[in-house]
């Protein structure tokens, strides 16, 4: 492999990784706190996309971006409030399945509102250059700020976690709401906010991303498996095991993706070749690039089943 | 007298599967028998469903996987015979392969991901669904794709004179399986097996205590549930004598999960409820509006949250009432009508509403709502529909107290009978 391909998985990963990022590290507080794995997380996110594509069409991307997370994150706050809340007390299954439909009705409206086809959300003209070059691929301006933009981000999450009092609250919350609620806190607010936060991210996450791979309906359904890939992978409430975990899946699937090798090559290096008619060559040459959709369920799966607690949890799923 | 009052459920029963035979003779048009063909795969798929989600407690995304396989592995077997590779294998024993596959699949799966429980287990098997759904698409000389796979069922020997040409062959052969498994599925609650799951459901530790292994029944339980799971996928493919990528996907099993859940999980008797309700509104509805998914997602959230027994459930609510004081019921008829009506307002004016709002996306600018054609450019109907929703939340929240401050007092009555 040479030192070109693997600048370009390393780059690409990073990029993805972040985004992956940016869109779970919000449900990755949100399941650590209050044990909901929001499944319209996703929807969120794609809500998010079509705010900014909608506030973009009457005014700029740059106000876009400032108030279609805050209108996500409210939305999401009051999900939580007049929804989520009621629920609670049929345990988290209901819970799960509540956000389940949930999903189901936000496509609905998404379809009803702005359509089946995907609509034009254009990169901002003012980024829209080419920047910097890597192995031959021209990077747009718009893909380094992304990438700085959820490099401060997870600068800011992780300052306000573990510098300051609101992050103490909510990292007491996440352990033992109980006893913050004892000490005056009041807790049901503090899960109100955090959850609007956190779909006020995966809003911005859209806004950022809609315009890259485009806004279409089926982007929640497209991404909403994989978002859980990273809040299990990386472990419950923790922001640093939600980045690592993103970098990971993102340079997986980039790697896997850009490996056109099948097992017919193994063979021939091995010294024998798999007729091309034979069943058997159907197994055969399917290459790596072609298995990278299935990357990160696998690993969802060996995760949950052989350390539930992820890479930086403190306790299991 | 005694005896009739004993047997008053089997004769009902009798009686169900008499008309159930005779169905096809009442209904001829080809487009009830369809539906009715549909109604009796999705009742196996969803009793079975229930067997892990409301008797084992096990939430599962992925209960497609076994549906869909082994509806892709009866239509290998279903070109099998159509290519005189074994023209002897009668279609009638076709789920019997698809419960073997469904087994199999159920024991293998189920080993690894019954090791957890409750958001885990739900996770494992989302994963595995769109693992294999993923799969469905890369490995396409057994799937072929996107497209599916299709086969002729009017094939190979016709055992019994049976051609399965005809659809209501077919529903006769569906009808057969659905009583077949639903029974044995009902026995299996009965033995200590089916309590053992509900044991495990409610209290784990306590059954571990007892000193049953929870893990293996949770494990048997999976499979069980996968294997007849199998068999509905078996008889669907054999209906619609294709099979396509969808039907292994999350909205699949979603699906099997909105018909369990809004027909109630608590009860045998609600996945069977739900599936036929829900099947009937999907054909019905599909025809008639592009938002009936919509329309689902809302029944299901709104279940959850009002009704988390389901149909069910609101109607053996009222089996303590019939028991032991029936005239009660009395009491309960004039609130009951006038939530009904709440009801119906909020849902004429909030489905109106919603298909107005559809309309604007299409070019047609006059739309038919409840056989009514009116016109989205008229701004007094948005306000009109708009007004009716209003009416309908309120009428709903304020019959909801009365219909709730009713109940109580039906309910106290019976408990004082009970002290008394």
């Amino acid at each position: 492999m040479s030192i070109e391909v693997l600048l370009f998985i390393i780059f690409n990963g990073l990029l993805y990784g972040m985004f992956l990022f940016m869109l779970s590290s919000g449900l990755t507080l949100i399941f650590g706190m209050m044990g909901i794995l929001n499944f319209a997380h996703a929807s969120f996110f794609m809500i998010g996309a079509y705010l900014g594509y909608q506030i973009s069409l009457y005014s700029n991307f740059w106000i876009a971006i400032f108030f279609a997370p805050i209108i996500v994150g409210y939305m999401g706050a009051m999900v939580e409030k007049y929804g989520l809340r009621n629920i609670h007390k049929y345990g988290h299954i209901a819970e799960l399945l509540f956000t389940f439909g949930l999903f189901y009705i936000i496509e609905e409206l998404v379809q009803m509102i702005w359509g089946k086809t995907p609509v034009s959300y254009k990169v901002p003209e003012l980024l829209n250059f080419p920047l910097i070059q890597i192995s031959g691929m021209d990077y747009p301006a718009y893909s380094i700020f992304r990438l700085v933009l959820s490099i401060l981000i997870f600068l800011a999450i992780y300052r306000v976690l573990s510098k300051t009092k609101t992050g103490l609250i909510i990292k007491a919350s996440l352990t033992n709401p109980e006893i913050v609620a004892a000490l005056g806190h009041n807790v049901p607010r503090v899960f109100s906010n955090v959850f609007g936060f956190g779909c006020g991210l995966a809003g911005l996450a859209g806004v950022m991303a809609g315009n890259v791979i485009g806004t279409e309906p089926s982007m929640a359904l497209l991404l909403g498996p994989i978002v859980f890939v990273v809040v299990v992978t990386g472990g419950l409430g923790s922001i640093k095991g939600a980045l690592v975990a993103s970098l990971i899946i993102g340079m997986m699937q980039t790697a896997a993706v850009s490996l056109e090798l099948n097992l017919n090559n193994a063979f021939q290096y091995l010294g024998f070749n798999v007729d091309v008619n034979s069943i058997l060559n159907h197994f055969t040459s399917i290459t790596i690039s072609q298995l990278s959709p299935i990357v990160p369920y696998l690993l969802l799966i060996i995760i949950l089943i052989a350390r539930p607690r992820g890479l930086f949890g403190k306790r299991d799923v | 007298m005694y005896s009739l009052k004993k047997n008053y459920k089997l004769i009902l029963y009798f009686f169900l599967i008499f008309t159930l035979l005779f169905l096809p003779f009442l209904f001829t048009s080809s487009f009830a028998l369809t539906l009715f063909c549909k109604m009796g795969v999705l009742i196996i798929f969803s009793v079975a469903y229930n067997m892990l989600l409301g008797q084992t407690g096990l939430l599962s995304f992925g209960h497609a996987i076994y549906f869909g396989l082994a509806g892709y592995a009866s239509i290998h077997f279903l070109s099998g015979i159509n290519n005189n590779y074994f023209p002897s294998l009668p279609i009638f024993i076709l789920p019997f392969i698809g419960a073997f596959i469904g087994l199999a699949l159920g024991f293998v799966i189920g080993y690894l991901s019954t090791k957890r429980v409750g958001t885990a287990f739900a996770m494992i098997s989302l994963g595995f669904c769109e693992l294999v759904t993923a799969l469905t698409l890369i490995f396409v000389v057994f799937f072929n794709g996107e497209d599916g796979i299709q086969a002729d069922r009017v094939t190979g020997n016709n055992y019994f004179g049976l051609t399965y040409g005809p659809q209501n062959e077919v529903y006769y052969l569906i009808l057969f399986w659905c009583i077949f498994s639903v029974l044995i599925m009902y026995l299996l609650t009965r033995t200590p097996f089916g309590r053992m799951c509900n044991a495990v459901r409610d209290n784990q530790q306590r059954a571990e205590f007892v000193g049953y292994d929870v893990r293996k029944i949770r494990w048997m339980a999976f499979s069980l549930s996968a294997m007849f799971a199998g068999a509905a996928g078996s008889l669907h493919a054999i209906n619609y004598e294709h099979i396509g990528f969808e039907s292994v996907s999350l909205a699949q099993s979603g699906m099997v999960l909105f018909m369990a859940y809004i027909g109630g999980v608590g009860n045998f008797l609600g996945p069977i409820l739900g599936a036929i309700s829900l099947t009937y509104l999907d054909t019905m509805l599909s025809d008639m509006t592009e938002a009936w998914v919509l329309y689902f997602g809302i029944i299901f959230v709104i279940v959850i949250a009002y009704a988390p027994q389901g149909l069910a459930g609101l109607i053996l609510m009222h089996d303590p009432i019939i028991r032991n004081k029936p005239s009660l019921l009395k009491k309960l008829a004039i609130p009951y009508v006038f939530f009904g009506i709440s009801i119906l307002l909020l849902v004429v004016g909030f489905t109106s509403l919603i298909e107005l709002i559809h309309s604007l996306k299409s070019n047609h600018s006059v739309l038919k709502v409840y056989w009514i054609e009116i016109s989205n450019q008229n701004f007094l109907i948005w306000i009109m529909f708009i007004l009716l929703t209003i009416l309908g939340i309120l009428a709903c929240k304020r019959s909801y107290t009365q219909t709730k401050t009713v109940w109580d007092e039906v309910i106290e009555d019976i408990k004082l009978g009970f002290i008394k």
